[in-house]
């Protein structure tokens, strides 16, 4: 159960905001509570889990610090994609971000997660920095994939986050053959292979299924129904809207993406079934604030009414204060704290990513293919000498 | 297979009936069925699943019945095989091989005739090879489950009923053409190009030197196909040792026709060579 928190580096923490929120983190209690998830959970073909979710005072912290942290990264993409330092698309996933702290919360680094191009929040639940973020939202060297990849293609390979796709739908089969690849080596983990609501309705995405389902691949695949699929809504994009069902032969379970425990336990739950029985559907029922991207303003096919009344009532972090308040875990005002270090931890990994240099111009042919092939010839691609031409 | 145990194929009819061509005779039985892995038709999420499976070290070798039938994968042969080694700055590699047949041949009709290098050859971060003989099959094979790139192999219909050295139609029609026109007189040097992504320029610039007349003979397309690829790239690299303007000889921009006389029109043929060479010549 590794959180963000314990992995942001300290050199992004002043030491005596450092010691206050360890200070809480680690006197914060491990004993076991209980709680109930707001909503039951939906079978199709598999009998649902239960909605008493064990948890501890401290994973209701780390909860809180981590959808914080991913809340203000997300927040200050916005404004750095205004201020035109990141450029081309950019999606944010802020209202989404229970499912990836929920989903960390129930697996290891070993699991894989693949995703499609909302990607950010993910990559940072699974072991990437803010900084590597940052840098390479902004292009710059120190990012994640050095800067050539951008928005779109997050990747952590030691953390098994494997990006971070721009193609709708095109992560699914990988997806899938991630999971073959850990059939094949009889390695006891899972795969999570996350798509849209948008992409639910790709035709590559049941084929992949059915390949899975017929060898019994332990892939979990997760449909993050946020409602719209860019501009169209979910109703009039699918015939059947309800996605845990799509699988047809394939259990599926539906969840309220929106609750970070509910998360958790939908994805234990899901884990133990795909390493026995073979592929399950999850649907996250969860909600994005921002538009589909930076260019898209989110309001001409939603009301504003409809984004602002699912904030008050649904909003994952405002869930889990009040979890913690009612639990007299932390004080409003020890909240209040965590969220201004969150926001400066933002603000410094902003200002370090902003120092770092664009990539050097030799990068633009690093990285086609691997060791650059060392054969004396080169291809009428590009005019770089390999080598002296007779 | 034998060697290495995360080498594994992936195809439509691979695993029990052994391969539609054959090609993967008995290794089911060998190596099992998750290793030698028969797949629905499913081209795009198949490959896909190859790929993401080369993303952890897994080598697959990828097997569309037809080249054309990649058509259906290009997304994930582009994008995800080709691409994500750089765009993941290097984290990833799609140590994949990706092959099938192409080519006319026994008149399978249009769509099950295509020589489709054309379409792969402007993915940055593939190799393409194409292989002419048994002999350079079985190296070319080999050299690609090595490499850590992702590699498109072509392979000719043709090639698989042979069982002697003998070569593909296109380099036999060639090597025809070469002994007619030895037999008259001419000094032709003969380059079967086996790597399509990156040329070698270097073993073609040497013969450019010596020889300063270049004729490119192909079962590609004349619009768009390797040749023109390759024209365009001899020009820009070896314009002062050329006599001539280069000359290539592609298939016809038709689809290939069912009937048998119309199919072998579509295609070049030795007489055609060595009227070329011939013209070239006189220049």
């Amino acid at each position: 159960m590794s959180q963000l928190t314990h992995r942001a580096p300290p050199l992004l923490k002043p030491l005596s905001a450092a010691l206050s929120a360890s200070r809480h983190l680690t006197s914060a209690s491990t004993a076991p509570i209980t709680v109930e998830t707001s909503l039951p959970f939906t079978g199709h073909k598999i009998e649902p889990p239960s909605r008493s979710v064990e948890t501890t005072p401290q994973e209701l912290l780390t909860f809180f610090r981590d959808m914080a942290l991913m809340r203000r990264m997300e927040i200050a993409a916005d404004s750095l994609y205004k201020a035109k330092l990141i450029r081309g698309f950019c999606h944010l996933y802020d209202g989404q971000e229970a499912v990836s702290v929920g989903m960390e919360a129930a697996i290891t680094r070993k699991d894989c997660i693949i995703t499609a191009y909302r990607d950010h929040c993910l990559f940072l639940s699974r072991g990437g920095t803010l900084l590597e973020s940052f840098a390479e939202l902004m292009g710059r060297k120190d990012g994640c994939s050095k800067g050539k990849g951008g928005s779109m293609h997050f990747y952590k390979k030691s953390g098994g986050f494997y990006g971070g796709h721009g193609i709708v739908g095109a992560q699914v089969p990988l997806g899938c053959g991630l999971a073959f690849a850990q059939k094949y080596n009889k390695d006891e983990t899972v795969t999570f292979a996350m798509y849209g609501d948008g992409a639910a309705n790709q035709g590559q995405l049941f084929e992949a299924l059915n390949m899975a389902a017929l060898w019994d691949l332990p892939a979990i695949l997760v449909c993050e129904n946020n409602h719209y699929g860019m501009g169209t809504a979910e109703w009039r994009a699918a015939k059947s809207p309800a996605y845990y069902k799509r699988g047809d032969y394939v259990p599926g379970l539906k969840v309220d993406g929106m609750d970070v425990l509910a998360v958790k336990q939908a994805c234990k739950f899901a884990k133990e079934h795909a390493l026995k029985n073979g592929p399950i559907i999850l649907e996250m029922d969860t909600y994005r604030y921002h538009g589909h991207s930076m260019s898209d303003p989110g309001s001409t096919y939603r009301t504003r009414d409809e984004i602002s009344g699912v904030r008050q009532e649904r909003d994952p972090i405002e869930r889990i204060r009040k979890l913690i308040l009612s639990h007299d875990i932390a004080t409003e005002k020890e909240l209040k704290e965590t969220e201004k270090e969150v926001r400066k931890e933002v603000d410094e990994a902003i200002a370090k990513a902003k120092e770092s240099p664009l990539p050097d111009s030799s990068e633009l042919f690093t990285n086609i293919y691997v060791k650059g092939l060392g054969v004396e010839s080169f291809g009428a691609d590009r005019r770089e000498l390999r080598a002296v031409l007779p | 297979m034998e060697h290495y145990p995360r080498v594994c194929v992936m195809g439509e009819d691979v695993g029990h009936y052994g391969g539609s061509y054959k090609v993967t005779k008995d290794l089911a039985k060998k190596f099992g069925d998750l290793r030698v892995l028969d797949t629905p038709i499913a081209e795009n999420s198949f490959t896909g699943m190859a790929i993401g499976a080369a993303m952890t070290g897994i080598r697959p070798v990828v097997e569309g019945m037809n080249m054309g039938f990649l058509l259906l994968a290009f997304n994930q042969i582009s994008d995800n095989c080709g691409m994500l080694h750089y765009t993941s700055g290097g984290q990833f590699t799609i140590p994949t091989v990706i092959r099938g047949p192409g080519g006319v041949g026994r008149q399978p009709g249009a769509e099950h005739s295509q020589m489709l290098e054309f379409y792969f050859q402007s993915i940055p971060g593939i190799q393409m090879v194409a292989c002419s003989t048994p002999y350079n099959a079985k190296g070319l094979m080999k050299a690609a489950i090595r490499s850590e790139n992702p590699v498109v192999l072509f392979e000719l219909v043709l090639l698989y009923n042979l069982k002697e050295r003998i070569p593909d139609e296109m380099r036999y029609h060639v090597m025809q053409a070469a002994k007619t026109l030895v037999n008259k007189g001419y000094d032709p040097e003969v380059i079967d190009i086996r790597s399509l992504k990156p040329f070698d320029l270097y073993t073609i610039g040497n013969s450019v030197k010596k020889t300063h007349r270049v004729l490119i003979v192909e079962e590609c397309m004349r619009t768009g196909g390797i040749g023109a690829s390759l024209t365009a790239a001899i020009n820009e690299n070896f314009r002062y040792y050329l006599d001539t303007p280069i000359v290539c000889l592609s298939s016809k921009d038709v689809p290939a026709p069912y009937a048998g006389t119309l199919e072998e029109w579509t295609v070049v043929q030795p007489p055609q060579i060595v009227t070329a060479v011939e013209q070239l010549c006189e220049l």
